[in-house]
């Protein structure tokens, strides 16, 4: 008899999402169509590949291969990022040629770009993009400030939601300013008194507010569409997206967009309590945005960028205390509930090794960038799926010689009894497309299991 | 009395600190004697840095501190008093990278370790860097860029420097999160730095300090 969801323990939930991704779904709920046998075969023996992999239970066929790009896909397709940004139908096409031209394991989708105009009808401030502070070729990039203001921390604490609608919102996009004036909806009780607390909304600034929102939610919709009929549709060609969604650690939500990484490091020392409470206060909104978007999107592979716990950020005392505390429970939080963090190390991870050891086996996926990854085999191997790391610097620059010898280091080392899963270290905008090809290509043919 | 401050502000004390530098100027403290003190605290701060006992918010604190000390200390400056520099320097981000974190921690780590830098801000134009060295006669210039965008901007400035006859002049170091042996060979750059202390190592080395 099939067990229920809720009596499930975290290794069942696992087991089960795969097998759901290994029986997938059209959009109405049908068994989905393969646009060919061989196609379908592909599918199921990518995601076996990559399950072997993360789970370290079973040596999969070969080294499974998964570049992570940021805006090299379009690059590659020959239009700007502006281009993707503001066309999806040319985005999509752009990163379906990637795919198909490269044909990796598992990818993550076109959504890297984002869609330019619902950007531009909200007025964000907290980043420059393409053709919009930068230039129409680069990635976007962020305007780091102090959108949470040191005194504000009280409030952040004790009320996350009402500090982001009130206060937060309004500060990073110019259109919802206006929200600064919203009620405060705990507020609204009993029969006397309630319409009060309505009159905002009928002041015309919020008005407008909402006006913009509609506009905003409706091209979100728009591009949506876009991203969502390109998954598919590689889907039934055999290649699977395996993002499920996306969360941050506590302590990088805060230094990176809240109060900026010169705020932070500040309130390391002037407020340490407040930032941990903080933190505490957020964990529990960082696991149900990854399980939420889990359930959205039937997948359980939840990436995580961290930043500010890096090697030479912070000492491993401060790193204990402050940022994998919180770290860690949001993580536990999402394998409880069946997901697989992705957390994708940029920097080095060298020194922070032997505390992520405390994980539970067979639940994590580790991207990392500039850590000694045979190092990382040797201390986390037989914890966690390791992810990477081919330089960015040897794809945009180096040979396909070049490319193939590292690769081939890496599937010596660190493919050694599975867990590991062949790609580059960091998010890249440029490469040479023959480097690229060196390292999937390679992977194919020479890390096949024996 | 002396000393006090060093270790205060090298141990990262900001109240302390601040109300010590109140007491000393209310009893007729050389302003001249608190500000040496808090340089040779701030050359203990490099130290630690540069040997892993201090991360990058022990680095920025300090500098916190330092600006709360010289603001109180600035009134009772006379004007002409501040010392002689080992020699300048010019930073800044490449043409279309914005991110100044990594710049901003090698001007500071430069600034504290003696040396006038020129800091040009981010997304600074190929001739910005070249005029600035012209007028300036800057014989170190750094480059920071975090993208991989970046390291043709760099190789561009490098060019531009080329070409403008200034290439025997300077010497150029670069920096940033995917920067390293391979990039610095691509841009023409003379040397690469893994972080702020390394910025300081080569300048150090190639116009003394």
């Amino acid at each position: 008899m099939e067990k229920k969801w809720e009596e499930m323990s975290a290794e069942e939930k696992q087991e089960a999402q795969f097998q759901k991704l290994l029986v997938p779904k059209d959009p109405e709920g049908n068994d989905l169509k393969f646009q060919s046998p061989e196609a379908e075969k592909s599918y199921k023996e990518r995601i076996t590949r990559i399950k072997d992999a993360i789970q370290l239970k079973k040596l999969p066929d070969r080294v499974p291969v998964c570049p992570l790009p940021n805006m090299f896909p379009f690059n590659y397709a020959g239009m700007t990022v502006q281009e993707a940004m503001y066309d999806y139908d040319k985005c999509v096409a752009g990163f379906k040629k990637f795919i198909l031209d490269f044909e990796p394991d598992m990818h993550i989708g076109a959504a890297g770009p984002g869609p330019g105009k619902f950007f531009e009808i909200l007025d964000y401030k907290l980043y420059a993009w393409a053709g919009h502070g930068v230039l129409p070729t680069s990635s976007y990039q962020c305007l780091e400030g102090e959108y949470m203001k040191a005194e504000e921390y009280d409030t952040l604490i004790t009320d996350p939601s009402f500090f982001f609608s009130n206060i937060y919102l309004p500060r990073v996009f110019g259109a919802l300013e206006p929200w600064s004036m919203l009620p405060l909806l705990p507020g609204i009780v009993e029969m006397y008194g309630v319409a009060f607390n309505f009159i905002p909304f009928g002041l015309p600034p919020v008005q407008g507010a909402y006006k913009a929102l509609f506009e905003a939610g409706s091209e979100a919709m728009k591009w949506a569409m876009a991203m969502g009929g390109v998954d598919g549709e590689l889907k039934t060609l055999g290649f699977p997206n395996i993002l499920g969604g996306f969360t941050k650690a506590p302590f990088d939500i805060i230094g990176d967009t809240l109060r900026g990484s010169r705020g932070i490091m500040m309130d390391m020392y002037r407020r340490p309590d407040k930032l941990l409470q903080a933190m505490e206060a957020i964990t529990p909104i960082m696991i149900n945005m990854g399980l939420g978007a889990a359930q959205q999107t039937g997948n359980p592979l939840i990436f995580m960028p961290l930043h500010k716990g890096a090697d030479g950020f912070m000492s491993d005392e401060q790193y204990k205390k402050f940022y994998w505390p919180t770290f860690k429970q949001v993580m536990v939080g999402l394998i409880e509930g069946g997901c697989i963090p992705l957390p994708a190390a940029e920097g080095g991870y060298n020194t922070r090794l032997k505390v992520i050891r405390d994980l539970p086996k067979g639940k994590t996926l580790w991207m990392f960038d500039q850590t000694d990854i045979v190092k990382a085999k040797d201390i986390v191997g037989d914890t966690l799926c390791i992810l990477g790391n081919v330089p960015s610097a040897m794809l945009k620059l180096g040979t396909p010689q070049q490319v193939k010898d590292y690769s081939k280091k890496l599937i010596d080392n660190v493919g050694k009894g599975g867990g590991f899963i062949m790609g580059n270290g960091a998010f890249f905008d440029e490469a040479k497309p023959e480097n690229v090809h060196a390292m999937i290509d390679f992977t194919k043919e020479y890390g096949v299991y024996k | 009395m002396s000393g006090e401050l060093v270790e205060l502000l090298s141990n990262l004390k900001e109240p302390e600190a601040l109300a010590f530098v109140d007491k000393a100027l209310g009893e007729g403290v050389d302003p001249m004697d608190l500000l040496g003190q808090a340089k040779e605290a701030m050359n203990i701060v490099g130290q630690r840095f540069a040997s892993d006992e201090y991360f990058i918010p022990d680095l920025v604190f300090s500098g916190e501190i330092l600006k709360g000390i010289i603001k109180k200390l600035e009134p009772h400056l006379k004007k002409g008093e501040e010392e002689e520099r080992l020699g300048k320097v010019i930073i800044g981000t490449v043409a279309g990278d914005i991110h100044d974190i990594g710049k901003d921690l090698v001007v500071f780590m430069l600034d504290v370790n003696g040396f006038e830098v020129l800091d040009l801000g981010i997304d600074v134009p190929v001739q910005k860097f070249v005029d600035t060295i012209k007028e300036t006669g800057t014989m170190v210039v750094g480059l920071s860029g975090f993208l991989t965008l970046s390291f043709d901007s760099m190789k561009d400035t490098v060019d531009a420097i080329k070409e403008a006859g200034l290439r025997d002049h300077v010497k150029i170091m670069i920096g940033g999160g995917q920067i390293d042996e391979q990039v610095k060979g691509f841009t023409g750059a003379d040397a690469y730095g893994k972080d702020a202390m390394a910025a300081v190592t080569l300048t150090q080395g190639w116009i003394g300090g």
